[in-house]
């Protein structure tokens, strides 16, 4: 990758401050960057004090650790956020219609635009949801749309996160944080506000209730457990909706219905906001061996007794192979060119295009169908040799759990250094919630930036850091 | 609420008045310690057993020296009544039951916990013990500040008072126990310099020399000590007023409830039985019978409530 490609955020491609930067250029050059450098301390210390921070899986509770914060703001222009909002809500809107018909007609299958196999072989289409209308017809309530950004307004979607998205909380606690530290800021700066999130969520998933039920659905968010690598945001997220965290154990199906154990007995849920992944959602449905899930849950739920959010078997939406296929979903469903980019994607199922793979491996990110964290990829340019021909025996030996796409020329954003302010690689995961009353997409989003210089793999669990996102009211 | 949350809370706050209980016996003992004049670790035998540490500190070393059992009652993790062991444990009880408390409470627990693993995470010299001590207690208070001054007074609140009222209630108990000879009637010989530093031993145990001296002035002896610690409704940890204060608590709990909640007897029965007497039916009855029975009793009131509000199923 080539640095002068680059489009920095605030800088262009040609140096010149571009507008939604501009106040906050001149704030900076007023400040002393001793002043910042306490403050960037300051911010460690009341993330530790807030407790944000992540479990390393398998580790004791000794093992918590901070996602570095960095003090600068990602800054984007009112206009730029609107185009990409409408991207935004026609992708979703599309992936809920695709999911509704993966899961009865098939129409997209019967009108050859999508191969059979890549359903019926697929490991996340869940069978058990064959024919199942989820309450409110809404299969993904809680989206999280990874977008990279190559040049003004020019986004592209490297992954649509339909499953259980996670970091909302740092998307609200960077904002608090920043508000705590910088008010002069948001004085001089007219930043579209995040904090309705938490209200907007319970809303939108009491809107989702099952029928029939009352005027105040009792929601819950089910968590995998206090040892979880988010159970902090399990925990964030039910305090700030005001609602109970549960774990499996609290939860039992009676008279027909899931209920809660409290202190004066069983109370019933109407919806339940999990953040246990579907194969450990109900032992008698699922993964017999679960204790995470609630045993019969799945019966309840097909009977219209419970909304689950989001729904079972969401992840064939968000798959990477079905990933590539995303242009024509969005066309299918929307009857509309899609607004927002997908990354030119080749999948290595394909002879032809393995091939094409396999002569360009340098040149190419390659990653696996079902990864996730920014494990088990390869990155072409910043590969060695002998790291290529490795993976390359890995690639042939199964090449259907591949795919590869071009190295996209990211944006870069200015972060806080000891040499001052310095460009570094960013993607965002904006946050998008559906119920039948709408589509909502918080103004903001969870930006992850790779703090080491020229590195592209922003996952917190490699080295990466988070951001306050800004949307200017323009 | 979750019976879940009731549990975390009620054990969550049981840790945290344990931890400064345990902090508060050590400082006693070193104080004893400081200013005898004779030889020997006496003191640290008695204060092993009011913290309920002994036996599990000889299964793990030879003799009772100063220095071990300070580590013991401060810092080990084999000692599940350490300070440290209940800091962790209250903070992972605050963890597990994060969306029943305001933000400023979950705050001071995890401040408390950062700060008591930076002061204990080496062995405490003696020159450094005081301030240790002094910043156990000052975070335990803040938490129990922020409580006062940010809950709602509801379901939630009640469960942590009985938590730390059963749990000082029981600390009061223990220390009377392990003391009860030096307030027998029998065995005192009012005056004597043995027994002022014995009395006075007892009062610091559960901070309340200055209440005593308020109350009694100078001259006073064992049976107004008992009569303070086990029946005085003012003084703060005295029996009659952590159990007062648990009935109270479950009463709230009950409010608006038909079915008889067997706790809430319970408690009723013990406070019928020995705290609503006078302090010489409660030398009739024998000091030390009672203590037992009043440590019986809450054992079992710990075990119903577990019950009556679904802790566990």
């Amino acid at each position: 990758m080539n640095d002068i490609e680059n489009f920095d955020e605030m800088w262009g491609h040609d140096g010149a401050l571009r507008p939604a930067y501009r106040k906050f250029h001149d704030w900076f050059g007023e400040e002393n960057p001793s002043r910042l450098r306490a403050k960037q301390r300051e911010a460690e210390e009341l993330f530790r004090l807030t407790g944000i921070t992540f479990n390393v899986y398998g580790r004791a509770e000794a093992e918590e650790r901070l996602i570095p914060f960095d003090i600068i703001p990602r800054i984007i222009s009112g206009a730029e956020w609107l185009r990409l909002t409408r991207g935004i809500e026609q992708r979703v809107r599309a992936i809920n219609a695709f999911l509704h018909d993966i899961y009865h007609g098939q129409e997209i299958i019967k009108a050859g635009r999508i191969p059979q196999e890549m359903i019926s072989r697929n490991d996340a289409f869940v069978p058990q949801m064959i024919g199942v209308s989820p309450p409110g017809g809404i299969y993904t309530h809680i989206v999280g749309i990874d977008l990279v950004c190559t040049g003004a307004g020019e986004f592209y979607v490297l992954e649509d996160n339909a499953r259980t998205p996670s970091g909302v909380s740092y998307m609200l606690e960077n904002r608090e944080t920043m508000l705590q530290m910088f008010p002069e800021l948001f004085s001089q700066n007219r930043v579209q506000p995040v904090q309705n999130y938490p209200t907007d969520l319970r809303r939108s998933l009491a809107a989702c209730a099952p029928s029939g039920g009352t005027d105040t659905p009792v929601v819950a968010v089910l968590t995998p457990g206090i040892y979880n690598s988010a159970y902090f945001e399990h925990a964030f997220l039910a305090d700030q909706m005001g609602v109970e965290l549960v774990e499996g154990n609290d939860l039992r199906v009676v008279d027909g219905r899931v209920a809660m154990r409290t202190t004066g007995g069983y109370k019933p849920v109407d919806v339940l906001y999990r953040r246990v992944d579907d194969d450990f959602l109900d032992p008698l449905n699922f993964n017999p061996e679960s204790q995470l899930g609630v045993p019969g849950i799945m019966d309840v739920y097909r009977a219209g007794g419970i909304t689950i959010a989001n729904a079972p078997g969401t992840g064939i939406a968000d798959d990477k192979a079905v990933y590539s296929y995303m242009p024509e979903i969005v066309e299918f469903y929307t009857g509309e060119r899609p607004l927002l980019q997908n990354v030119p994607t080749w999948r290595c199922s394909d002879p032809e295009q393995l091939a094409h793979v396999l002569d360009n491996l340098g040149d190419l990110v390659v990653k696996e169908v079902h990864g996730s964290g920014g494990y088990g990829m390869l990155i072409g340019p910043t590969a060695t040799r002998k790291e290529i021909a490795v993976f390359r025996k890995k690639l042939m030996a199964r090449p259907g759990n591949y795919i590869a796409q071009p190295t996209l020329s990211l944006s870069t954003v200015p972060i806080f250094s000891r040499t001052g302010l310095v460009p570094r690689h960013v993607d965002l995961r904006p946050f998008v919630l559906v119920s039948p009353e709408g589509i909502k997409v918080t103004p903001g989003g969870l930006t992850r930036v790779a703090l080491k210089k020229g590195s592209l793999v922003v996952n917190s669990s490699q080295g990466g850091g988070t951001k306050d996102t800004w949307v200017l009211e323009d | 609420m979750l019976g879940k949350t009731a549990n975390g809370l009620f054990w969550m706050y049981r840790y945290l008045e344990r931890a400064e209980n345990t902090a508060r016996l050590i400082e006693t003992g070193q104080r004893i310690a400081l200013t005898r004049l004779t030889d020997g670790e006496g003191e640290w035998v008695s204060v092993l057993q009011s913290a309920g540490a002994l036996e599990a500190f000889q299964a793990e070393n030879d003799t009772v020296t100063k220095e071990a059992a300070i580590d013991w009652l401060l810092r080990s993790r084999a000692n599940p009544s350490s300070v440290l062991s209940c800091i962790e444990a209250a903070r992972h009880n605050a963890k597990m039951v994060r969306t029943a408390l305001t933000g400023e409470v979950w705050e001071a627990v995890n401040a408390t916990y950062m700060k008591t693993r930076e002061v204990l995470a080496r062995k405490v010299s003696e020159r450094d013990l005081p301030a240790v001590l002094g910043a156990i207690r000052q975070q335990t208070a803040l938490v129990r500040g922020m409580t006062h001054g940010t809950m709602l007074r509801n379901e939630i609140y009640d469960f942590a008072r009985i938590g730390t009222f059963l749990e000082r209630a029981d600390n009061t108990a223990r220390i009377l126990d392990v003391k009860y000879y030096v307030l027998l009637p029998s065995a005192s010989s009012v005056g004597t310099s043995l027994d002022n530093v014995q009395w006075e031993t007892i009062l610091r145990s559960v901070s309340a020399r200055g209440g005593f001296r308020m109350e009694y002035g100078a001259g006073a002896g064992p049976r107004e000590i008992t009569e303070f610690l086990v029946l005085d409704r003012r003084m703060p940890r005295s029996l009659a007023f952590c159990v007062g204060k648990m009935r109270d608590n479950l009463r709230y709990l009950h409010k608006g409830k038909r079915t008889p909640l067997p706790s809430l007897k319970q408690v009723d029965q013990l406070e019928r039985l020995y705290l609503s007497h006078d302090i010489s039916a409660v030398f009739e009855f024998g000091l030390h019978e009672c203590i037992q029975q009043i440590l019986d009793h809450l054992g079992q009131i710990a075990r119903q409530i577990e019950i009556d509000f679904r802790f566990y199923e």
